[in-house]
């Protein structure tokens, strides 16, 4: 597989796993580390695929969402969301939003990458 | 009911204890202020009706203007009379009778000393389970430490799969990620640490999780809320009262200790506290009429009335709000405890004071509860412009809580401490189901 994807994660060693991963697999991969700016790198970068946590400093991940879905430039970007509270409640948030699939943290990192590459390939 | 010899004794420490005047209490229960001394000395009996008005008049049962020691056993009964009765609504038949609680008492004292035992046990363990549910509902600390373990098991996990699963990682890239395994594993115990902290149960722990203002609570509730050395003319410095303090373990918590210092010294300063004793002895506790005594405003007479030295003065309450409706201060009295996470009830006069500044308002309120408790309270905002003209208001609303004055007048507005452990039945203001009782 191959193609570019923008991680948007604020905690370092996580987000230093995951480029990890995808870089082995083939991913381009861009990160950036905080609410604040992320829709500027997401125009910037163009991923094929974008990678949101939602507890992010600045912004929450849910309020980047619902901007980028807003933007018609941006709104076909497919969305991965991470996140660390994995209730019903958050998972129906974050797909309401309009986020493509949802990973609760702690995740397998297959599950990153089975996410991902069929994400691209959609 | 047996009238012990000790009633006036009684009603006199009673009327006492809630800065009631003896002319204030007499008129109320229909005596001239003169017999109403003899009854306090003991020197005229009690009749019945003459008791039962004095025990509205002072806000306690009669039980305990007349039988002293034993006064807290039927106090204990008649609670568990009134839980029973509230879990069975509309089962009369089966109600406690309790008409008949000296019989049962006198007839049956081991099975009443059990029953009123339970009682108070039960009361405890709901209170625990109310304050445990509402921590863990609202506490953002637990939140916060919660996702901290979450996140460091999510770095963990990944990091190590990486290293476990795969024979061809760069040596640089192995040496980074062990690393991370490191330092996250020291950051997981940590986290642990702190939630281990926090679930103890133990009495009287107050480590693990607690925000500096609850560090701040906690010192000042030991202290007494009345700090001496800052009523001297020449004050101990602020610093050096909060130096070495074990409940001011954050530096966030040192920092609104001193603040708080500081608005206690200009209070102390502008209310010198013996001239503040003896106007209050004449005017009883008005915040009004002292605030016009010394020129003051409202906002420091009611920080006052809750920092006087233990038995100056009647027991108080006092919350105080910023503009957001956040608690910032939290000071229980008897029978009114603030929550200490989350929104209090939205019907506290301290928030129509919030929504109209500078507008004196005085409230009397019962407390929703088993046995539910009477307050007078007045509550009043203020605005002040720090930044000048260009700056932000800043809003501050303050809420005195005073034990009740007089019969019950069926006006009090019925209130709660918060929704999620208030029992009131039918609440319009309610804002979520109550864990307790049949509040919804």
């Amino acid at each position: 597989m191959s193609g570019r994807v923008l991680l948007i994660e604020d905690e370092p060693h996580i987000a230093e796993a995951i480029r990890y991963i995808l870089a082995r697999d083939g991913w381009a991969v861009a990160s950036h580390a905080e609410g604040q700016g992320a829709l500027e790198a997401i125009r910037r970068e163009a991923p094929d695929v974008l990678v949101l946590d939602m507890m992010l400093p600045g912004r929450s991940g849910l309020d980047i969402l619902e901007d980028l879905r807003a933007d018609p430039a941006l709104a076909g970007i497919p969305v991965l969301v991470l996140s660390a509270n994995g209730q019903g409640e958050a998972r129906m948030a974050a797909e309401g939003a309009g986020a493509a699939r949802f990973i609760a943290k702690p995740f397998a990192n297959s599950d990153i990458l089975t996410a991902v590459r069929q994400m691209a390939g959609a | 009911m047996a009238r012990s010899a000790l009633t006036g004794t009684r009603v006199r420490e009673r009327r006492q204890r809630i800065g009631l005047k003896q002319a204030d209490l007499a008129r109320a229960v229909g005596v001239s202020p003169a017999y109403l001394n003899l009854i306090e000395h003991n020197r005229r009996r009690v009749g019945a009706d003459l008791l039962a008005s004095l025990a509205e008049a002072l806000g306690v049962g009669e039980a305990a203007l007349a039988e002293g020691a034993d006064s807290a056993l039927f106090e204990g009964l008649r609670e568990a009379a009134a839980g029973a009765a509230g879990a069975e609504a509309g089962a009369a038949e089966s109600a406690p009778e309790t008409d008949r609680i000296e019989e049962f008492v006198g007839r049956f004292p081991g099975w009443a000393a059990l029953l009123a035992e339970r009682q108070a046990r039960i009361g405890a363990l709901e209170r625990a389970v109310a304050a445990l549910s509402e921590r863990m509902a609202h506490d953002p600390h637990l939140s916060a430490a919660l996702h901290e373990v979450v996140s460091a098991v999510t770095s963990i996990r990944s990091t190590a799969a990486i290293l476990a699963e795969s024979e061809d990682v760069d040596p640089e890239w192995r040496a980074r990620f062990h690393r991370n395994v490191y330092e996250d594993s020291i950051r997981l115990s940590d986290a642990a640490d702190a939630l281990t902290a926090y679930l103890d149960a133990s009495p009287g722990n107050e480590t693990g999780l607690s925000s500096p203002q609850e560090e701040v609570e906690t010192w000042l509730a030991r202290s007494g809320y009345h700090i001496a050395g800052l009523e001297r003319p020449h004050p101990t410095p602020p610093a050096a009262l909060v130096a070495g303090v074990p409940e001011l373990a954050s530096d966030a918590a040192r920092k609104l200790a001193l603040a708080h210092l500081a608005r206690y010294r200009a209070d102390a300063e502008a209310l010198p506290l013996h001239g503040f004793l003896r106007a209050l002895g004449e005017t009883g506790p008005d915040p009004a009429a002292l605030a016009e005594r010394f020129g003051a405003g409202l906002a420091p007479v009611f920080r006052r009335l809750a920092t006087l030295p233990e038995g100056a003065g009647p027991p108080v309450g006092l919350v105080v709000c910023d503009a957001s409706g956040t608690l910032t201060f939290r000071r229980p009295a008897p029978g009114f405890a603030p929550p200490r996470h989350g929104a209090a009830c939205p019907l506290w006069p301290l928030y129509a004071a919030l929504a109209r500044p500078m507008v004196p308002i005085r409230t009397a309120v019962e407390m929703a509860g088993r046995v539910p408790v009477r307050f007078l309270t007045y509550a009043y905002a203020e605005t002040r412009f720090p930044g000048g003209f260009d700056g932000p208001q800043v809003t501050e609303a303050l809420m005195l809580v005073l034990p009740a004055q007089g019969p019950r007048s069926g006006a009090e507005r019925v209130v709660g401490a918060a929704c999620r452990i208030c029992p009131r039945a039918g609440c319009v203001a309610r804002r979520e189901p109550s864990i307790v009782g049949a509040g919804d």
